[in-house]
Parts: structure tokens; C-alpha cells; sequence
């Protein structure tokens, strides 16, 4: 039911992404500790949990709103819509009801921001639009955003998360992982930074490509991420995952994430490092 | 042929062990049964043409996971000469699923890499089904900046259903290694071929697919996950995977008509484990073809025609021809 707490303050995201009315008066039960909370003082606390530290999902809009200054977001590609290459009509009623859910074309969106005045691009990847699986034109609009930054040279952050693979586009769904990473190699020997925030969840492709290739790598406390689902984990070796396992806390601990960012954070880390990356003081 | 027997190869083998036995009791009784033998020999040949020219998705499936299908090092001691197997990452350990080396081929040297399934349960359970540990992606990135340094291509063999799904992999960062691999093999300034021989299953398969050409054999396979996991994801039932292959795009034919590989390599009548050695001939005769051209190009080139290629495959506008979403 998270859909329904969308913001409506960020104006310039294309169409209208994300945006719906906000009923006063609604509330919010945390999945963790059971707390419930109004809608609007949840979002005061950007989606995290007063009590326990419950970090909820965002939608690409609340990530655009929480993070970047305000009405400085202007986004690329947002009308490129997702392409069915094998014509399947059941692909089809999942774009549908993903689009309509989300209020988004696609999982992915690109766009040029500042963050506290300083000009970034951003690609957020919004995992109520089928989990933010990785397709064909997800993959575009990411590979857009990624030359886009080299173009204009500017700093690059990605706040990551997906289930997985776009399985109905096949083979051309593994590709964007390929693609990803080579528009990046281009971005990165311009000697230009590269952030990323690995968010709730983060699996598989995405995971494996260009989420894992970060300058400097965050994540958001609790987050889920790793190659294998948890699941198919489980059934290859027949027992149950420990606690924790392949969540932001363990990553760090095993070496693969620089820092877990409480969300409250976030920006402020983000700013210092872009800060620290100014190109005319090196 | 000692292994499982494919239910449409049946008829195949059954006819070459007839063929064997008239030999046989041919030489034993000193009879002539040539024209007999003749016979036969033409009806198998009419037999594999019949059965390997109209093989469904599904079918080739099953060949290309067939147990005695030839394997990266099957093709190294058919292709190279002065063979040699290097081990390990150098930060962990040694990955059996994942072998690399140096030989030499045409007479000049490479690299080669590629993952190795086994022959029965114990050699399977031995190199883990060709499903790679992160130390196994280390391992091909140590040997492809080995190559970059002497200046040598590099060939990777391509035949895994994916990276291992367990724990130790995921503790030591699967979802890095894989990312690692790609890059540095998008940044390597020799030239890259890989060679789709079997199953090219998911990210574990891709790491070894961001040369500069992807070369798929006839009846091998290159998808995103398996059929069955594609039937039990989607549909909630995975006994629908002969059916999940045929609308998934993972043959030879589909991917080359979608872009995604740059050359199908036929194999001989009857598959590459019906004739490993006519199978390495043809692999021979493209990467013979091909490798000279690439190692000719100057590197500025090379690396910027391997970055327009990926920057062309799933580009969506290839695609929108047809598109049917509302
Ligand atoms: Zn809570």
C-alpha cells in the first residue's frame, strides 16, 4: 500500500511520475516493529521508521525529493517506453499494471540535479515498476544517463535496486549488464566520479554490473543485496540462511560496500563527496 | 557413446551400434556386407539430418547440456598445441569450475579461459557443474591482464548454467567478481573471442562475453536463466520448461537474428558429441578467420568498436518495429 503515500512536491519529473494525492489523516504500519505512524510523519523522517530504523522503500519521487535541492531535477529520456521484443501479450498486462501502480513508463529514472548546489546526474531505480527488473529500456535510459554525465562531465550517482533480471526480454535483458558497464568505463577514464547506493533490494544483474562498480559504494542500512535471491540460495543448499546474511551490515563487513548510510545521512554524505571531487581544486 | 542417450538420438545410436556389430561379424565370418553397410550408413545420414536440422528449443537444450559434449579442454587439446593450465586468483583459492591457461594457436600464443562442467557426478561434483565461485571470475581477470601484458589474445569458452547460488560465493562477493569481469574485459587492449560451446546460462556465462565477438555454436544455448527456472518463476511451474524455451529467444538462430551473437558456428550432423574433432575444425576454421583481423587492429580501434557493439546490442531501437504494448 506504499503507492498511496506518494509525494506530490517534486514537480519536474516527466509526466506524472509518482505523483498522486496524499489523504490526510492515513497511516503506516512499520513490518518490523509494528509501529504505525501517520503518512505525512513518516515522511518527515524520509520513510524511516522513529522507532526501530525501518528503512522504507522509496519511489524514484521521494528519492528525487529526500536527496536532490529542491525543484532542481530535470529528467532524461522520460518518455522512452519499454520495449516487448518477443510480442507476449502477458509481458504486455505486466507493463500495464506496473505502469499503473507506479505511475512511472518504466523502473528506471535518469536526470540532471543538484545537491547542495552541486550539479550531479542521477539515476534512481524505482523497484514498485516490477521490482525494478532490469529490461531493455531500463538498461537504455541508465546507459543515457551514464553518457549524458560524460558528456557534460559531471559526477554520477545511482541509487540501485532491483529483483533481478527482465526475464520476458531474454537474452537482451542480460546485455544491459554489459552495456551498463561499458558506458561507464567510458565515464570513469574521464577521470569522473561514480556513487553508488545500493538500496532495497539489490539483486542479480544489477548487483553483478553496475551497481558493484561504484567509486565509492553505500547502501542504505538492512538492504538486501547479492547475486542469488535468498531463496534459490536455500534450495541449492538445502538450509536456512542466517540472519543478516546478504544484508548492507554484512557486505560491509565482508568488504564490498564503503559505508551504510542511514538515510537521514545521506545527503550530507553524498554532498561531501561530491565536494571532496570538485574538479578545479585538483 | 557411454553416457545418458538423448530419447532422439536413440534411433541414431542404436542404428551406429548395428552398423558396428555387421562389421564385426562382417570381419569375424570373412563375408562381404559392404553394400548392407552402405545401406545403413546412408540411413543414419539421412536420420541425423532429419533429427539435427529440425531440432525444437527444447532439444537443443539437451544437447547442449549433454554429458559428453565436448568441454573447454576438449577443444584447447584439439585446437592448441603447448598447453598450459595455470591455477588461481591469488586472494582466495582455485576454482575447478573454471579453467584458464596458456597454448598456442595458429602458432601464435593466447590465453584461453572457460568453464568446465564434468563428464559424470563425480567429475560434476568435482568442478560443481561449471557454476564458478567468485574466485573463478578473480582467476580470469589475473589471466586476461596476464595477456594484456605479453600482448596475447585471449580465447573464453563459454558453457556454465550460471555462477554458484551458495553462500561462500555470496561472502566473498559473486556479484563483484562478475562486475570486475565484464569491465576488465571491456578494457582489455588485446583482442577478445568468446565462444559460446554448451550452456550459457545468466551473469555466470555473460562475465566471459564482453569481447569483442560472441561466437555461438550451432546447438549450444546462451539465456538469461534456465527454461525451468523461466516456466517456474513466470508460470509457478517448472515442468513447463520445454515450452519456456521455445519463447525465450536462447538458440543459436534467435540470438544471431536478434544481434546478440556475431557468428553461429555450425557444428557436424548429429552435434559436437557425435564428432568433437569435426566440432573443433569448425571452431577452428572461424576463430583462424577471425583472430588474425582483430589482433591487426590497432588498439584505439579495437576498443572502440568493442564499446559501439555493446552500445548496439538491446539498444530498444532495433526492437520498437512491431512493438505491441499499448
Ligand atoms: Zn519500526
Amino acid at each position: 500500500m506504499l503507492e498511496l503515500f506518494k509525494k506530490q512536491k517534486y514537480v519536474t519529473v516527466a509526466s506524472d511520475a509518482g505523483r498522486r494525492e496524499m489523504p490526510d489523516g492515513l497511516w503506516i504500519k512499520c513490518p518490523r516493529c509494528s509501529e504505525i505512524r501517520f503518512a505525512r510523519e513518516l515522511e518527515k523522517t524520509l520513510k524511516v521508521c522513529q522507532k526501530c530504523g525501518h528503512h522504507f522503500r522509496l519511489t524514484a519521487g521521494e528519492r528525487i525529493q529526500f536527496t536532490l535541492d529542491e525543484g532542481t531535477f530535470t529528467a532524461y529520456d522520460a518518455d522512452l517506453e519499454p520495449v516487448n521484443p518477443f510480442h507476449s501479450t502477458e509481458y504486455a498486462q505486466k507493463l500495464a499494471a506496473a505502469r499503473q501502480a507506479s505511475g512511472l513508463a518504466e523502473a528506471v529514472v535518469g536526470g540532471e540535479g543538484a545537491i547542495d548546489g552541486q550539479r550531479v546526474v542521477v539515476v534512481i531505480m524505482d523497484a514498485q515498476f516490477m521490482m525494478a527488473s532490469m529490461g531493455t529500456v531500463a538498461g537504455e535510459k541508465i546507459t543515457r544517463a551514464i553518457e549524458r554525465a560524460a558528456e557534460k562531465e559531471l559526477p554520477l550517482i545511482i541509487f540501485t535496486a532491483s529483483g533481478g533480471a527482465r526475464m520476458q526480454e531474454g537474452v537482451l535483458s542480460l546485455m544491459q549488464m554489459t552495456k551498463t558497464v561499458s558506458a561507464l568505463c567510458r565515464h570513469s577514464r574521464r577521470g569522473l566520479l561514480y556513487v553508488t547506493v545500493l538500496t532495497d533490494p539489490t539483486t542479480g544483474g544489477v548487483s553483478a554490473s553496475f551497481a558493484a562498480l561504484g567509486d565509492i559504494i553505500l547502501a542504505e542500512p538492512d538492504a538486501l543485496i547479492g547475486f542469488a535471491g535468498p531463496r534459490v540460495i536455500e534450495q541449492t543448499i538445502r538450509q536456512k540462511l542466517p540472519e543478516g546474511f546478504q544484508r548492507a551490515e554484512f557486505l560491509r563487513q565482508h568488504g564490498f560496500v564503503d559505508l551504510v548510510t542511514p538515510r537521514p545521512q545521506l545527503k550530507a554524505v553524498l554532498s561531501r563527496l561530491l565536494d571532496l571531487h570538485r574538479r578545479e581544486q585538483s | 557413446m557411454t553416457g545418458a542417450i538423448l530419447e532422439f538420438d536413440r534411433p541414431i545410436v542404436e542404428l551406429e551400434e548395428k552398423i558396428k556389430e555387421l562389421r564385426q561379424f562382417a570381419r569375424e565370418k570373412e563375408i562381404n556386407l559392404d553394400a548392407e553397410i552402405a545401406n545403413l550408413e546412408k540411413r543414419v545420414q539421412a536420420l541425423k539430418e532429419n533429427i539435427y536440422q529440425n531440432l525444437a528449443p527444447w532439444q537443443k537444450v539437451l544437447v547442449a547440456r549433454h554429458p559428453e559434449r565436448p568441454n573447454m579442454l576438449d577443444y584447447i587439446n584439439r585446437l592448441c598445441t603447448d598447453f598450459v593450465q595455470l591455477h588461481g586468483d591469488r586472494l582466495y583459492g582455485d576454482d575447478p569450475a573454471l579453467a584458464g591457461g596458456i597454448a598456442r594457436f595458429d602458432g601464435r600464443p593466447v590465453t584461453v579461459l572457460g568453464q568446465i562442467k564434468g563428464r559424470d557426478t563425480r567429475e560434476n561434483l568435482a568442478r560443481n557443474f561449471g557454476m564458478a565461485h567468485p574466485e573463478g571470475y578473480r582467476m580470469a581477470m589475473r589471466l586476461m591482464r596476464q595477456a594484456e601484458k605479453f600482448h596475447r589474445p585471449v580465447l573464453a569458452f563459454i558453457d556454465t548454467p550460471g555462477a554458484y547460488p551458495g553462500m561462500g560465493a555470496e561472502e566473498r562477493g559473486i556479484s563483484n567478481a562478475i562486475a570486475e569481469c565484464i569491465q576488465t574485459m571491456l578494457m582489455l587492449e588485446v583482442p577478445v573471442l568468446s565462444v559460446i560451446i554448451g550452456e550459457g546460462g545468466s551473469g555466470g556465462a555473460l562475465a566471459l562475453a564482453s569481447g569483442d565477438c560472441i561466437l555461438i555454436q550451432e546447438h549450444a544455448v546462451f539465456s538469461v536463466i534456465s527454461p525451468e527456472a523461466y516456466a517456474s518463476i513466470l508460470w509457478k511451474d517448472s515442468s513447463r520448461a520445454r515450452e519456456a524455451a521455445g519463447v525465450m529467444k536462447i538458440t543459436a538462430a534467435d540470438l544471431e537474428a536478434l544481434h546478440l551473437v556475431d557468428e553461429v558456428i555450425p557444428e557436424p550432423l548429429g552435434g559436437a558429441h557425435h564428432d568433437p574433432d569435426g566440432a573443433a575444425e569448425r571452431i577452428r576454421e572461424v576463430l583462424s578467420r577471425r583472430l588474425p583481423e582483430l589482433a591487426a587492429r590497432p588498439v584505439g580501434q579495437l576498443l572502440a568498436a568493442r564499446g559501439e557493439k555493446f552500445r548496439r546490442i538491446g539498444d530498444p531501437r532495433i526492437y520498437l518495429t512491431g512493438n505491441d504494448i499499448t
